[in-house]
């Protein structure tokens, strides 16, 4: 009890973070005063070893990890519970959308989706001038990073190219602010390349949008769609992810003698575990949280119970290839040798094989989703999801082709963070053909970074780096997820990345 | 070096600094030139298998065969050991490529590419492979969308850029000075042919760019600025100057001690070419430390 107390007394103490941070903070250790949800005895002492790891989500889940409410019902309908009106006017509309955003609960206690708000504003745009819309969407985006600062708060925009989409990037780079993320659908078909060209010289300018494969994901999810939320998750839209939970691939290939004992033993006994402690949270939150009783983002329809899917989470395949390259006496490494890289597509084929055989109860469809799961801040000595080390990346095409097999595996996400020098900004044809062909062979997702930008993705949020060295200085940051970029850049050296930054999903619990 | 195969030193599959887009250099061994700025003096000498590197090699990735020096990449870490060792400034590392080897890299790729750049040592050296691997590509439906360039010190007589020009978009062009001694005493060779490839090349409207690079005391001087600025305005207007600066790194012999070219003397030399009505005046997007 007194360590507990002295650890609330740090928070409530703590001068770099505000009040809500605080408030936050607290209510994530009074939640973990309450007894552990019920594991039996091997799942529990995987997760004392953190084998597997429960992202420190808390001990009695009472919401989903990530909601992301379809806001087409509340723009269509207002809400009731809400006394909103239905919206008539593009102000109308973005006022309720703001107000519908305090409403939903995530992990973060900040919405992690924000909508497709090209699609949703879009209709609310006939007889407004090119001028009024840049003004107004200004303003939304002002508001954002000002009342939400969390840059696990994710908007989407395309496929389609339209006014709402491009005025959307024209601000965004010229806020260049760390909220919100932002992610561009892109369907080659339907999009167009002057959009992708449009995209990728945001990129340049501030490093953002992250450009989803629009015909790949699509395939995956049924109706109302998907949508890509906080870092780089493909979940069901009108639901979300109730939960995740990942294994440390690093750990499992140091318990095995070999890749066949890996591959046959090791990883089908953790998956299985992995796979325990996830139902233990799901049963909690579906069977005894009330979560979804009398709630009314389900009564009018904002989310529905049935479409909530749950992550499984693998992280430190870079590691756990190495080590099997030691064992068998080899000398090539993961991201550069073409043996290393074919074990590490092996262990991919082999995890979505041994989670699709592993049923939930509560969840969408099922079974789990496999994510490549890009890491929490105090992560040391291991590289998120299947990515290349820090600071041992080839060159970016290199970089694509090494990690392109793993990528058809990951229904619920993969994320990689190229690195490209400065002297891409004298030749942004070369970034568009980058993207173009990454997305062309199959990538999911293609996410970059600029050297030079302020504003750099860290393991898959966005941080100022002037942000990180205010922090650094002890005096605090406005936006939330500056204390996980400052964790995460020493303990983790993700800013030793090639020649700049990374993509995750950091800190233990939730963010602080 | 013909019959289909080059002597390589290098590749790279991403670069954006060798022309428009993302391009494939290739990087053919072997130069024309002695410059005694150069950045990449391993380039430059074709190896007589000698073996003086083998013996300092740590890793145990050079052997030496009945007659070759024999590099093995599955055991070198890449310690740049043997290139220090190298009497004649040639690289033991250096590997035969077919046309064909080429073609495998620029299929798998492709998607990435929005071209070739072959560059070296110098480039036009191999002309016959040069010539086969750019027919091979002009033939292969799935490069069409590729476009050739070479980087050249312009050391070719018109005779030998006629027959490679019908197969090239554009060529990048270095004139390292125009005071004929200076020219002599950088690279150990006359200036002559490259001026004469500058005009052949604008003529065609196979001129992609004309790179200057800019030695301080030597390339920077008043006289050298007006000669460039007169020879780009006979060009024609759409000449596109490339100024690069001078730096120690990896130079060796008595340059690696001349000072490196200050940023404010580049972009003095840029503001006064442009004032002399040269419209495209690239200046270098990254200044080291
Ligand atoms: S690379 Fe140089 S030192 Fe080595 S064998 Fe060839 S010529 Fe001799
Ligand atoms: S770089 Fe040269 S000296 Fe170094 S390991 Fe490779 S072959 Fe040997």
């Amino acid at each position: 009890m007194t360590e507990t107390l002295s650890q609330l007394r740090r928070i409530a103490q703590n001068p770099t973070l505000s009040f809500k941070q605080k408030a936050h903070a607290l209510a994530v250790e009074a939640e973990n005063m309450l007894p552990y949800v019920l594991l039996d005895a091997e799942t529990r002492a995987a997760l004392d070893t953190r084998v597997i790891c429960d992202m420190y989500e808390g001990h009695a889940p009472y919401k989903p990890r990530y909601v992301l409410p379809d806001y087409e019902v509340v723009l269509r309908n207002g809400s009731e519970h809400l006394e909103l009106p239905k919206p008539e006017t593009l102000d109308e509309a973005i006022s309720t959308l703001q107000i519908a955003y305090h409403h939903v609960p995530s992990v973060t206690g900040m919405p992690v989706f924000i909508g497709h708000l090209d699609a949703l504003l879009l209709p609310f745009c006939n007889g407004v001038s090119d001028d009024d819309l840049y003004r107004k969407i200004k303003l939304f985006w002002r508001y954002i990073d000002r009342v939400l600062p969390d840059a696990f708060l994710h908007a989407d925009i395309g496929p389609t190219d339209n006014r709402v989409a491009r005025t959307i990037l024209r601000v965004d780079a010229e806020l260049k602010q760390v909220a919100p993320n932002l992610t561009f659908l892109y369907d080659p078909e339907v999009s167009g390349e002057a959009m992708l060209r449009l995209c990728t010289d945001n990129i340049i300018a501030c490093s953002k949008p992250h450009i989803a494969n629009h015909p790949v994901h699509r395939e995956v999810f049924d109706e109302p769609g998907y949508a890509i939320v906080s870092c780089y998750n493909a979940l069901p839209l009108r639901g979300g992810a109730a939960t995740l939970a990942r294994v440390n691939l690093k750990k499992v290939a140091e318990a095995s003698t070999s890749e066949a004992d890996f591959l046959e033993v090791q990883l089908p006994r953790y998956v299985n575990l992995n796979a325990r402690l996830m139902r233990a949270r799901l049963d909690y939150l579906f069977r005894q949280s009330g979560f979804f009783d009398g709630n009314f983002l389900v009564e009018e329809g904002w989310i529905d119970k049935d479409r909530f899917t749950a992550m499984f989470g693998i992280f430190a395949m870079a590691e756990a290839v190495n080590h099997l390259q030691d064992l068998a006496g080899r000398p090539g490494r993961y991201g550069h040798d073409a043996a290393a890289n074919a074990i590490g597509h092996r262990i991919s084929e082999r995890l979505a094989d041994l989670v699709a055989h592993e049923p939930m109860e509560h969840v969408w469809r099922g079974v789990a989703m496999l994510h490549a799961q890009a890491g929490l801040s105090s992560d040391a000595g291991t590289t998120p999801g299947v990515r290349i080390p820090y600071g041992s990346e080839p060159d970016p095409v290199s970089h694509v082709q090494a990690l392109l097999p793993h990528h058809q595996h990951y229904l619920s996400g993969v994320s990689e963070i190229l690195t490209l020098d400065e002297t891409v900004r004298a030749n942004p044809e070369a970034v568009f053909q980058l993207a173009k062909g990454a997305l062309q062979l199959g990538f999911r997702e293609f996410t970059a970074n600029v050297a030079g930008n302020d504003l750099v993705r860290v393991t898959g949020f966005m941080i100022r780096l002037s942000d990180v060295k205010l922090y650094n200085a002890a005096k605090g940051s406005r936006v939330n997820t500056t204390a996980l970029g400052a964790e995460a850049a020493d303990t983790v050296h993700i800013l030793a990345r090639k020649p700049r930054v990374v993509g995750l999903e950091l800190m233990a619990g939730s963010s602080v | 070096m013909s019959d289909g195969v080059a002597a390589v030193s290098k590749f790279l599959t991403w670069s954006v600094v060798d022309g428009p887009g993302n391009r494939f250099v290739l990087f053919l061994q072997g130069c024309n030139y002695r410059c005694v700025t150069c950045h990449n003096p391993h380039t430059i000498g074709v190896c007589s298998d000698c073996g003086t590197c083998v013996a300092v090699c740590p890793s145990g990735a050079l052997s030496r065969t009945s007659r070759k020096v024999v590099h093995d990449p599955g055991v070198c870490i890449a310690c740049d050991s043997c290139l220090a060792a190298c009497p004649t400034r040639a690289n033991p590392m250096v590997r035969r490529m077919t046309v064909e080897d080429v073609l495998v890299l620029l299929r798998r790729n492709a998607p990435f590419l929005n071209g070739l750049t072959v560059s070296g040592g110098e480039a036009t050296l191999q002309l016959d492979f040069l010539i086969d691997l750019f027919t091979a590509i002009r033939a292969a439906p799935e490069l069409a969308h590729l476009t050739l360039f070479i980087d050249s010190n312009g050391h070719l007589p018109v005779d030998g850029w006629r027959r490679v020009l019908a197969l090239t978009d554009g060529v990048m062009l270095d004139i390292k000075a125009f005071d004929a001694d200076r020219h002599r005493r950088l690279t150990g060779v006359d200036n002559d042919l490259s001026l004469a490839s500058a005009r052949l090349l604008a003529t065609v409207g196979k001129l992609h760019e004309l790179r200057f690079l800019l030695i301080p005391g030597e390339t920077d001087r008043p006289e050298e600025i007006a000669a460039l600025a007169a020879l780009a305005r006979e060009l024609g207007p759409q000449t596109r100057l490339r100024l690069n600066a001078f730096q120690q790194h990896g130079v060796r012999g008595p340059a690696a001690g001349w000072p490196k070219m200050p940023r404010d003397g580049l972009e003095a030399a840029a503001v006064a070419l442009r004032a002399a009505g040269i419209a495209e005046v690239a200046v270098p997007s990254v200044w080291l430390p």
